[in-house]
């Protein structure tokens, strides 16, 4: 029974088992035809990614089950490439595979660690050579030219300087001003309060003064959204609720966790949400947050109508509007 | 001599005697490499890197990267006359009116999650196969590298065309620079030229995403490249191959064909599903304002876990002497991914300290011989899987008609949960596992064929391992647990006592196994 305890002990490669294209030369032949045949089928690819380029035209399109509407010219362009690109893959691989050597071959692994003597010839080089710049002795070259190294990176840092402003007061500030008129997005038009229905929203930015241009960073600090509800309903402050106008309510549409467009309202549970982190904000509570990774209530903005019935800001934003940042103060 | 030789002789003659490339050239192209299905992963990623520079260079051609105004009025008649960033109608214009503007554009996105994909397979398989031990960390942390670099330029790259989708993603990514204690402002109005969203961003990520970061992947893939030829493919264990040897095939002819036709079925696929699988249609989603966004903003799958991590994350912010700290942002989308890429990148060498094991390897290990490590392992995925599901948690809610608040919970307490209980069942699967191949070596396979005895008894007759299957199964090391004394052989007590003893419980954890047979096994089991 020794013969079988023997087993655990490495019994060494297995003996090669030939394949039928290195024995049969028919099999050989297939083999060879079949790769062929794909180098063939990949010149064919081609051909049809050059006739889809010049002659199908652009604007045609295809419907593909599943896919949907497709371009004709792109899908079969693409397909020929397809076709052409794995014709010779496939064709490279089925050779390998069937026609060139199939025998494991055996390397010898060599380890990385250098012979004893090299090791310490190399640490004796390098104390020599070292000793003949003459590093140690020379301490005042040594600390110089430390000190010259490590102020030299400050010469691209100092460079990168003027990517942009100094943020200064910015993050803090909108274009609501005190009696600033409430526009209608896109239209420019000022609003009313009879303009809203009870359970409606309206996007709304601050009136342009003439000469003054809408510029994005502007409209995304700006961004105000209105929404009417029954007066009755509302649970704000007695201050708050002096920053409404019957039962109209505007909050800052940019949401207070990552700055996305507070966009999705539920008007029957009066929710507003964002849908880029689900932070979801009660709008009679103030715009308090009931869910998700916002901390703050979407900022509120007091509002009342002019002389002639045009719905204003009684004054500016009280807060930064948008993500946090760290000089925030409140 | 044909003509043809003489010529290709005259040319490397010509080569040789001025870099002297033949010697070297002898060497290495009879380089042997073991063969294997797993060791394709990283072709894969290697193979869509060059699909990515190639489809890339095709789209600078067209591609504006100005975020200056222009008026559409271009072939796609739902968006004409609408006001938007020359980069958003320059993509536009590739999309409808350049001829294969389209396919590339689809081919280089498609290439690009089959990029992110390969790494991530393959350093799973780097990982359960503990490839990443000496003597290749360097490798590993390249790869890490790699990894990080390749999340962050696929973000860019999708980030450039300003439509609404990807200019949400750049408000996102806007955020959590701003959140940064101190720095963060100041950093966001260097990054985007002022506020956002600015005119200078996308041109300026434009410069990172076609030269930097494609520069610096070149040097780093290069580098990876020449150490797994330098230091030769790891092997999977197996009857012949040992900790000395390579057993595979040479590099000339059969991996030039097998390499060179798997580029090209890469990229056949990669070309396929450009043609068939439309992706990231950006002229559905519109023009980038900070005012609109669409229900459903997703990003791309390797950017999912972090978008989950920030959605599960509790809504928590510090106030304190006039500064905002915002946790929100920073734990989700700072803290924790910075503390798992670290530990991902340190992984060998912490392995190494808890398990004391300097030597080289280059046998691999199959996972279930190293039930600590995969466990670790399944616990990472599991982490991962969580987060990325509750980065779909909106489109999961929709789909399924559950409420996206009790999804958001289920993540928030399946992320803390499930990463441990895999761990544990893992750990168990793997001893298990141990335990059937002990159960095989000793008892040979079940073959459903019983036999009644004279006496009446019925058994199953099983049949013996062949030799070569048997020592598969046992020729891995199990290795015994560190000990740790109070004191040294001097009588000293020895410091640091709470570390030795944390690494000797680590230690004592990846030494749990049932223990292989050996030959004294075999035998009292013939004496049976």
């Amino acid at each position: 029974m020794s013969e079988k305890t023997a087993r655990l002990s490495d019994p060494g490669l297995p003996e090669h088992v030939h394949r039928k294209s290195d024995t049969d030369p028919v099999a050989a032949k297939k083999a060879e035809r079949q790769v062929a045949i794909l180098f063939l089928l990949s010149a064919i690819g081609t051909i049809l990614f050059v006739y889809s380029y010049i002659w199908i035209k652009t604007d045609r399109f295809v419907f593909i089950p599943v896919m949907g509407s497709q371009n004709e010219q792109e899908l079969y362009m693409g397909l020929g490439l397809t076709i052409s690109l794995l014709g010779i893959g496939l064709g490279a691989i089925h050779w390998a595979k069937t026609l060139m050597t199939d025998t494991e071959v055996v390397a010898e692994r060599h380890e990385f660690r250098s012979e004893e003597a090299d090791r310490t010839d190399f640490v004796a080089t390098v104390k020599e050579q070292s000793a003949a710049a003459g590093l140690g002795r020379r301490s005042l070259i040594k600390r110089t030219l430390g000190l010259s190294l490590g102020l030299i990176g400050i010469a691209p840092l100092i460079a990168l300087r003027d990517l942009g402003p100094l943020p200064k007061q910015s993050l803090e500030q909108t274009s609501w001003k005190a009696g600033t008129r409430l526009v209608v997005d896109p239209s420019n038009r000022p609003i009313k309060p009879s303009d809203i229905e009870v359970g409606g929203v309206v996007q709304v930015l601050p009136e342009l003064r003439p000469g003054e241009e809408r510029t994005l960073e502007n409209v995304g600090k700006d961004a105000v959204l209105l929404i009417r509800i029954r007066p009755e309903e509302f649970e704000l402050s007695p201050e708050r609720l002096s920053w409404t106008y019957q039962g109209i309510i505007a909050f800052s549409k940019i949401c207070t966790h990552m700055g996305c467009a507070v966009a999705l309202y539920e008007q029957e549970t009066k929710h507003l949400l964002c849908p880029c982190h689900q932070s979801t904000f009660d709008v009679p509570r103030a715009a308090k947050v009931i869910f998700g990774p916002a901390a703050r209530p979407l900022p509120q903005l007091a509002i009342m109508v002019d002389s002639q019935g045009y719905l204003v800001a009684q004054k500016p934003f009280t807060e930064a509007v948008g993500p946090s940042f760290w000089e925030r103060s409140s | 001599m044909s003509s043809g030789e003489k010529v290709a002789g005259s040319v490397i003659n010509y080569v040789d005697e001025r870099t002297g490339a033949a010697k070297w050239l002898k060497k290495n192209l009879t380089k042997v490499f073991p063969d294997h299905w797993s060791f394709m992963l990283g072709e894969i990623a290697l193979y869509s890197f060059i699909i990515l520079l190639l489809t890339g260079v095709f789209l600078t051609f067209w591609f504006d990267p100005s975020q200056r105004d222009v008026i559409y009025h271009g072939s796609y008649m739902p968006l004409n006359g609408l006001q938007m960033s020359a980069a958003y109608e320059s993509t536009l214009h590739i999309s409808f009116d350049i001829r294969g503007g389209l396919l590339m554009r689809q081919i280089h996105h498609w290439a690009a999650l089959l990029f992110m994909a390969a790494i991530v397979a393959h350093m799973l398989r780097v990982f359960f196969t503990g490839a990443f031990r000496k003597p290749r960390e360097f490798n590993w942390i390249i790869g890490i590298g790699l990894l990080t670099l390749g999340i962050v330029e696929g973000f860019l790259g999708y980030s450039l065309p300003d439509d609404l989708l990807s200019g949400t993603g750049i408000r996102i990514a806007q955020a959590i620079i701003q959140a940064m204690p101190i720095v963060g402002s100041y950093l966001s109005f260097f990054a985007f030229g002022g506020a956002f969203p600015g005119t200078a961003f996308i041109p300026r990520i434009f410069t990172v995403h076609v030269l930097l970061l494609p520069g610096i992947f070149l040097a780093l893939i290069t580098a990876h490249l020449m150490l797994v030829w330098y230091q030769k493919h790891t092997q999977y264990p197996g009857p012949g191959r040992t900790e000395k040897n390579v057993v595979g095939f040479p590099f000339m002819p059969v991996y030039m064909a097998k390499a060179g036709g798997f580029f090209f079925v890469v990229f056949g696929v990669t070309a396929f599903l450009g043609a068939v699988a439309s992706i990231n249609p950006i002229w559905y989603y519109g023009p980038y304002t900070p005012t609109q966004i669409s229900a459903g903003s997703q990003p791309d799958w390797y950017m999912g876990w972090l978008d989950g991590l920030v959605r599960m994350a509790p809504p928590l912010e510090t106030h304190a002497f006039h500064h905002t700290i915002s946790w929100n942002i920073l734990i989700p989308g700072v803290i924790v991914p910075g503390i798992f890429f670290t530990f991902l990148a340190l992984y060998p060498f912490i392995e190494s300290w808890m398990t004391n094991d300097k030597r080289e390897h280059h046998l691999l290990d199959r996972p279930r011989n190293a039930p600590n490590r995969t466990a670790l392992g399944a616990f990472g995925i599991t982490f991962m899987m969580v987060t990325l599901l509750n980065g779909g948690n909106d489109l999961i809610a929709t789909h399924f008609s559950l409420s996206i608040s009790q999804i958001t919970w289920m993540s928030r307490i399946g992320v803390l949960i499930l990463p441990p209980l895999a761990f544990v069942v893992t750990k168990r699967l793997c001893l298990s596992l141990q335990r059937s191949d002990r159960d095989l070596v000793l008892h040979g396979k079940e073959t459903g064929r019983l036999v009644r005895l004279p006496h009446g008894e019925f058994v199953e007759v099983h049949e013996p391992l062949s030799d070569a299957q048997a020592w598969t199964l046992t020729q891995h090391e199990q290795r015994p647990a560190l000990e740790f004394t109070e004191v040294d052989e001097h009588g000293v007590h020895r410091r640091g006592g709470l570390l030795n003893k944390f690494r000797a419980k680590t230690s004592r954890a990846n030494a749990e196994a049932i223990a292989k047979p050996d030959a004294d096994d075999l035998k009292e089991i013939e004496h049976h």
